[in-house]
């Protein structure tokens, strides 16, 4: 009997090598796997490179795993923030290296890992600093960046609902990442409010079918729940 | 002359958006364009992190962290929104689904080109967003911003000196002290404020400007 449903945050990511590739989803506080990441500072896997659009809010969640010193890499599009004190900190010192990348390059680069793309051209960052030594090509009168895809050795994400075939749910926004992320890691780790029996998701509301799915952990839900992010 | 206030920037924006488009609003700025859509208009607001059909801001205790735009704001949903992730929400900006953005700038230049990412100083930490994929996708790159800065440069340049985020995308920029269409000849104003000479809006702005009929008239 297949069964990807696994008891704690901490089993699901025993594995977790040093080095490795890690996506993380969520924009902001929406959709960002909290447990998964506390789990993950606690498993203690360092020299990581972390994908996700920002780098850290405040002092929890990936801003907590910058601050435990196990990041040695960020792609992302959006480092900047009010509260990335953590990150903002690391990178003046030249701590923690950056990969910049604009917020719909690095959704395809994950989708293209996820699709079995090589690479693809982007009229995005054309004539741009982030351009600067990638080739380029002019296609039908318009000028492309030649961009290759993000793979990872796990991507953490956060759903609503999971059966034990990993077929999941998302709720509103939280959605973002999740989906091509899921697509895009060898393994894929998924925290989740609520598991049901084989059958009781719609089929047609699965978003991301269990096929891209290797790891479920139902987690209580988070203090912040329904309140302001 | 009295210069128009973010406001009254954010109005004039309004104006131009038409009943069924589809419209990207950044960050800052151009959020309050989404107060000035006249009411009976229907205008369907993408967030860029999987969102068609923005609705207003939702009363106090009815936030949920899961529901916020690009600006990491909690929002609401109208009937008849949608989510999807990422990929596609990127699809529809940079596939040109997206009818009009409008984004704030620090320059925009005489051939459209637009920088609104990135100061160039050199500890700046760097972070461009969506910005890159609105420049170059949307149908219309609307610019909504202050015609000169707090120390009186030009916001509007013959050559940005600021990082690009964007080649030629600008297609029409609103000041508080005009509207001015990128157009392939050049810089054409379309209106000006009252009381504005078009040779004061000239000698503010650091490209050479051409009048349009309509903003003649109304000089």
């Amino acid at each position: 009997m297949i069964d990807k449903i696994l008891p704690t945050p901490q089993a699901a990511l025993a594995d977790v090598h040093d080095g490795a590739t890690v996506m993380i989803g969520g924009f902001g506080n929406a959709g960002m796997p909290a447990q998964l990441i506390d789990a993950l500072i606690e498993h203690g896997a360092k020299g990581l490179t972390i994908v996700n659009n920002n780098a850290g809010n405040a002092d929890t969640g990936l801003a907590a795993l910058i601050k435990a010193r196990r990041v040695k890499k960020m792609i992302c599009s959006f480092p900047r923030q009010a509260d990335s004190w953590h990150f903002d900190g690391q990178y003046r010192a030249g701590e923690i290296e950056l990969e910049l990348v604009p917020q719909g390059t690095l959704a395809e680069r994950i989708r293209a890992a996820g699709a079995g793309i090589g690479a693809f051209f982007t009229p995005t960052a054309y004539g741009t600093r982030l351009a600067e030594g990638k080739e380029s090509r002019r296609i039908g009168g318009r000028d492309y960046v030649l961009e290759y895809p993000i793979h990872a050795d796990y991507a953490l994400i956060k759903a609503d609902r999971a059966d034990r075939w990993g077929n999941l749910t998302y709720r509103k926004s939280a959605r973002n990442f999740g989906p091509i992320m899921a697509s895009a890691a060898k393994c894929t780790v998924v925290q989740v409010r609520e598991t049901v029996e084989l059958g009781a998701l719609d089929p047609e509301e699965i978003v991301t079918p269990g096929i891209f799915v290797q790891r479920v952990v139902r987690v209580a839900p988070s203090a912040s729940l329904g309140k302001a992010a | 002359m009295k210069k128009l206030d973010r406001n009254q920037i954010a109005a004039r924006v309004a104006r131009d958006i038409p009943e069924g488009a589809y419209v990207n609003l950044g960050i800052g700025l151009p959020t309050l364009v989404a107060n000035h859509i006249p009411k009976g208009r229907e205008v369907i607001l993408h967030s860029e992190n999987g969102v068609l059909g923005i609705g207003p801001r939702p009363a106090p205790g009815q936030e949920d962290e899961d529901l916020i735009n690009a600006g990491k704001e909690p929002v609401t949903l109208l009937p008849g929104g949608a989510y999807f992730h990422h990929a596609d929400s990127f699809g529809m900006i940079r596939g040109g689904h997206i009818d009009f953005c409008v984004l704030g700038a620090f320059q925009v230049s005489a051939a459209g080109d637009l920088a609104n990412w990135h100061t160039g100083e050199p500890d700046a930490i760097p972070a461009v967003g969506g910005a890159m994929d609105l420049a170059m996708g949307a149908k219309k790159v609307l610019v909504m911003m202050e015609h000169v800065t707090k120390s009186g440069a030009s916001k509007i340049v013959e050559q940005c000196s600021y990082p690009l985020t964007g080649v030629a995308c600008v297609n029409r920029i609103y000041t508080d002290l005009a509207v001015i269409d990128v157009r392939p000849e050049g810089l054409r104003v379309v209106e000006m404020i009252d009381g504005l000479s078009f040779e004061e809006l000239q000698r503010l702005t650091g490209a050479p400007l051409k009048v349009g009929a309509a903003a003649a008239k109304a000089a």
